[in-house]
């Protein structure tokens, strides 16, 4: 195992460096959307509730498997050429944009409705009542399951290998299939896998300690 | 504009809904094995020596920081190296029941610990033997706080199934990527398959709520 590890350490850590690179856009997609799409759900509007129901219902009720075959055979049938790696860039924001949005609209519920009738007594836009009022006092409420969907995209993030993305899983088969010994070779890439998600924890447990003690609320 | 072709869905119908068949079949028996597993696991996190609590920590931890799809290729491919020669569709059986027995712990876990701990220090003094404990006074208590994220987690393993397919387990995103092979076509194979999994899950979520309120009233 020691001998695999050090004669391939480079390919590994390109291919972590690419699972990271993939899960960290996607996350960072996936909240813009997120919270277009969470206050699109808590909208007065009722087309658009739905709307962003129906959207939330197709990409939590479906394998993120089959949302990223349909990503990346069906963009190209409609003129859409992509590359694996952003094909898969995409399956993943659209995919952890669903969950993000039903996180956001559970921390947007949490926010006392007083203090959004006292900032419009004042006069406060609707647009600067979401960016100054809701949506920080809204991060901190909703950051130990944003970390939880971030591990979860992480893991995730090994199916793209499918579609020949040289992330850190595809990397672990060329690895096997050119030294035959796989039980070593993914014993090594699930131990990284491992160590990236539970640093993360660790993090956002740290994170959640620093916010605890200046939030008024916890 | 996407044309559907919808003889080619009556040509596949059968063999789709043969893959819906195995994956309903894989599905039942992987959470049958998730929740049994789950159960021992709980009860050895609050096991009263701190080297089994330990252990099964480990398990848990490293289990939900690993992606689904290393285990079953440890399974699968690594497996012959430790003596484990297994046809697909059982390791894929085995892999998706662990994985999920990690998640099912946590969730009894924290059933487990809602019970208040004088009902248990009372029915000791009464002289109740602790397997009657468990499944008499433990385990219907727990039901109401436990159902609902079983139920999620369920959909998560049916969800999760789909990856079985790249260890090559007939089951239908197997079935359907042999359709999109078979036919040239994209559109139609991986549009029925998100369709019927949606359904699935659909139906899933809506028994779940109806087991909720049966075990609110149990």
């Amino acid at each position: 195992m020691i001998e695999i590890f050090l004669k391939n350490y480079g390919v590994l850590f390109g291919g972590t460096v690419t699972t990271v690179m993939l899960s960290g856009l996607a996350i960072a997609i996936g909240m813009v959307l997120g919270l277009a799409l969470a206050f699109g759900l808590i909208s007065q509007r009722s087309p658009l509730r739905f709307a962003c129901g129906l959207y939330r219902s197709f990409w939590r009720g479906t394998p993120i498997l089959v949302q990223l075959l349909i990503v990346f055979y069906l963009l190209p049938q409609i003129g859409l050429p992509l590359s694996p790696f952003i094909a898969a860039v995409i399956a993943l924001s659209l995919n952890t944009a669903a969950f993000q949005a039903e996180i956001y609209r559970a921390g947007l519920m949490e926010i006392p409705r007083g203090e959004i009738e006292a900032a419009r007594m004042l006069g406060i836009r609707k647009w600067t009542i979401r960016r100054r009022i809701l949506i920080p006092q809204m991060f901190r409420l909703v950051l130990p399951p944003l970390i939880n969907e971030t591990i979860i995209i992480i893991k995730n993030s090994s199916l793209v290998s499918i579609i020949a993305v040289t992330e850190l899983m595809r990397r672990s088969q060329q690895i096997a299939s050119a030294t035959f010994q796989p039980l070593e070779t993914y014993l090594i890439a699930g131990a990284i896998y491992l160590a990236i998600n539970l640093a993360l924890a660790q993090a956002g447990r740290r994170v959640e300690a620093g916010l605890a003690v200046s939030g008024a609320r916890a | 504009m996407i044309g559907i072709d919808t003889d080619m869905i009556a040509r596949y119908g059968p063999l789709l809904l043969a893959g819906l068949a195995t994956t309903i079949r894989i599905c039942a028996v992987a959470s049958a094995i998730a929740v049994a597993a789950g159960l021992v696991v709980a009860l050895l996190l609050l096991a009263r020596s701190a080297v089994v609590r330990a252990a099964a920590r480990l398990y848990v931890e490293v289990m939900r920081g690993t992606p689904i799809l290393v285990i079953l290729f440890l399974l699968y491919y690594g497996g012959p190296h430790f003596g484990l020669v297994l046809d697909a569709e059982p390791v894929g059986i085995l892999g998706l029941g662990f994985y999920g027995a990690a998640y099912f712990a946590e969730i009894f876990r924290a059933g487990f610990l809602s019970i208040p701990k004088g009902q248990i220090e009372a029915a000791r003094m009464v002289g109740l033997p602790q397997a009657h404990i468990v499944r008499r006074i433990q385990v219907p208590q727990m039901l109401g706080l436990v159902v609902p994220p079983s139920v999620n987690q369920v959909i998560i393993l049916v969800k999760e199934s789909a990856v079985l397919s790249i260890i090559t387990v007939g089951e239908l995103t197997m079935n359907a990527t042999r359709m999109a092979n078979e036919t040239f076509a994209v559109v139609e194979p991986f549009l029925a398959v998100a369709l019927l999994y949606w359904l699935l899950i659909e139906l899933i979520a809506r028994s779940g709520r109806w087991m909720e309120q049966w075990a609110r009233h149990a």
